[in-house]
């Protein structure tokens, strides 16, 4: 089954900026997708159109059965209730622990406080940092700081979990960490994963599915891809 | 329950934010107040003077008192010309037989003063009692009437009581005025306080849409931040109507101008205004808030 299926997109920037030409492509329920390319090449644009930051100018963007370029403002929010999402800048509140920081997520839509100090602590514990739980993000490493937004991500369960460069401000050993919790969750949760990235490393080292795009244009698709010019 | 958890976390989050833009939060409460003084003001003044005009027009009458010549052919000709003026809103009609019963009934000394006349030398007149829709036109009103032939005397009430009147509700339309201007800085300042609210915010408003909040629940703080600024504003206005208008009435014990003008009881009345003065409050908060939002949070 697939999850995602992009159908002729093309996203165009107002200031005519061609992001992505006539792109189509399927992603299986349950994989785990590099998406990879120069800087430039429309790895965040392809991105920010499965979670509806962007609208396409021509094509289909289909989520998990959803039209998503057909989604009207107000309820983009459903379709991120049902996707987490992770980025190179970790995007964390300063003020809020640790623990507060992941429950934002369900408090903002309405879950109850006993189920949310369940939720959270698994996902604290899926991302190795039960430790530091009370701990505020300033006092964190980059990697924990970056495992306490997966955690965010994930602490609703979502089928879809989309990173953007989430080890780009982290050296490779950090990296690695971060890539082995990612791992997990897309086998224990089952949570489709789909990383844009420019460290060949990492690629070459995961053998997972891998998207190339250069200059808006998809290069491959390949099954267990490694970075290749 | 949730729409109830969502609400708490609102008021929560909303009065944090009075809390920490304080300054801003103060300037906004401070312009709120004064707004709202005004407003109160205005309100008893012109729920008084509504009250006392509707007391003067009840008893304002003009009196037509037809010519003793005039046949009955005359009178009728009087009445039709009276019905064609606009400002007439009702008449009667009372012969002199009919004054002198009224008259005779009211008032024992009456009564036997007039029994001693014939209908013929009596003083009396057959009258029109006119009653006006606009006490403020009066004066024209009478003088028309007066231009009618075989009508000879035109009076009503107390010669002042009609330039008072006017002078009170031209008074009533510039405090309008006022408050309209005043309300309008008000929310312009309440503007200010929430955009600058949300733009502190806005890294919590970025994650909140990544997480999928709903609108509303992005919205819902910072309406309630204006309508909780509203609300803090009428406290003073509140305080000054209640504990103000008791003072007043009890100073001059009810009634100004040597019993011209009536006050109103303060009960409930005092109540009442607070009510209103705390709804316009929480209203200017909201709208301000509302619009503050709309511009402010793309969403
Ligand atoms: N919001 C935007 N407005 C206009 N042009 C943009 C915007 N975002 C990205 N672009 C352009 O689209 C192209 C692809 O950008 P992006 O998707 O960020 O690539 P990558 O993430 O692979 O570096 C670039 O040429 C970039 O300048
Ligand atoms: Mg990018």
């Amino acid at each position: 089954m697939d999850l995602i299926r992009v159908k002729n997109v093309e996203k165009k920037y107002k200031n005519g900026v061609t992001a992505i030409y006539d792109l189509n492509l399927a992603i299986e329920k349950g994989s785990f997708v590099f998406v990879i390319g120069g800087s430039g090449s429309g790895k965040s644009t392809f991105i920010k159109l499965l979670y509806r930051e962007e609208k396409p100018t021509k094509g289909q963007v289909i989520v998990g059965g959803l039209d998503v370029a057909k989604l009207k403002n107000k309820k983009v929010y459903k379709l991120r209730r049902k996707l987490g999402i992770v980025f190179q800048d970790y995007r964390l509140l300063p003020k809020l622990t640790v623990y507060e920081n992941v429950a934002f997520a369900l408090e903002c839509i309405g879950e109850k406080k006993d189920v949310i100090r369940i939720k959270v602590l698994k996902a604290l514990e899926d991302v190795g940092l039960k430790n530091k739980v009370h701990e505020y993000p300033d006092n964190l490493s980059g990697g924990e700081q970056q495992r306490v937004a997966i955690a965010r991500a994930i602490v609703n369960d979502p089928k879809l979990l989309l990173c953007d460069e989430p080890t780009g401000n982290l050296d490779p050993e950090k990296s690695l960490e971060i890539m082995k919790v990612l791992e997990s969750i897309n086998k224990s949760r089952g949570t489709t994963i789909i990383m844009a990235t420019h460290d060949k490393e990492i690629v070459n080292k995961m053998k997972k599915q891998v998207i190339t795009l250069k200059d808006g244009h998809l290069v491959k698709f390949k099954q267990k891809g490694t970075y290749a010019e | 329950m949730k729409p109830l958890r969502m609400l708490g976390r609102s008021v929560r989050d909303a009065i944090k934010s009075v809390i920490r833009n304080f300054s801003l939060s103060l300037a906004s409460i401070s312009c709120i107040t004064i707004t709202l003084i005004i407003v109160a003001v205005a309100i008893i003044a012109s729920f008084n003077v509504q009250n006392f005009t509707q007391e003067i027009e009840k008893d304002m009458t003009i009196v037509v008192f037809v010519d003793n010549d005039a046949k009955e052919e005359d009178v009728e000709v009087i009445e039709e010309e009276i019905k064609a003026i606009k400002n007439v809103d009702k008449y009667t009609y009372q012969t002199k037989q009919e004054v002198k019963a009224k008259m005779q009934e009211e008032s024992e000394v009456f009564k036997t003063v007039l029994d001693t006349w014939e209908d013929d030398e009596s003083p009396l007149k057959d009258t029109f009692q006119v009653k006006v829709k606009n006490v403020e036109k009066i004066r024209k009103t009478a003088e028309k009437i007066e231009n009618i032939d075989k009508v000879s005397t035109v009076r009503y009430g107390e010669g002042m009581v009609d330039k008072m009147v006017s002078a009170f509700s031209s008074v009533e339309k510039v405090t309008y005025g006022i408050v309209i201007a005043l309300v309008i800085v008000t929310v312009f300042l309440i503007i200010n306080t929430i955009k600058l609210t949300i733009s502190a915010r806005r890294r919590e408003i970025g994650i909140m849409r990544l997480v999928g909040a709903s609108n509303i629940t992005i919205k819902l703080p910072f309406i309630i931040e204006g309508m909780i600024l509203g609300l803090f504003g009428s406290i003073i206005p509140v305080l000054i109507t209640t504990y103000g208008y008791l003072a007043f009435y009890k100073h001059f014990d009810g009634y100004l101008y040597s019993r011209l003008i009536q006050l109103i009881l303060p009960e409930p009345f005092i109540y009442q205004t607070s009510l209103i003065v705390i709804g316009i409050g929480i209203l200017v908060g909201m709208i301000g808030s509302a619009s503050a939002v709309r511009r402010y949070l793309k969403i």
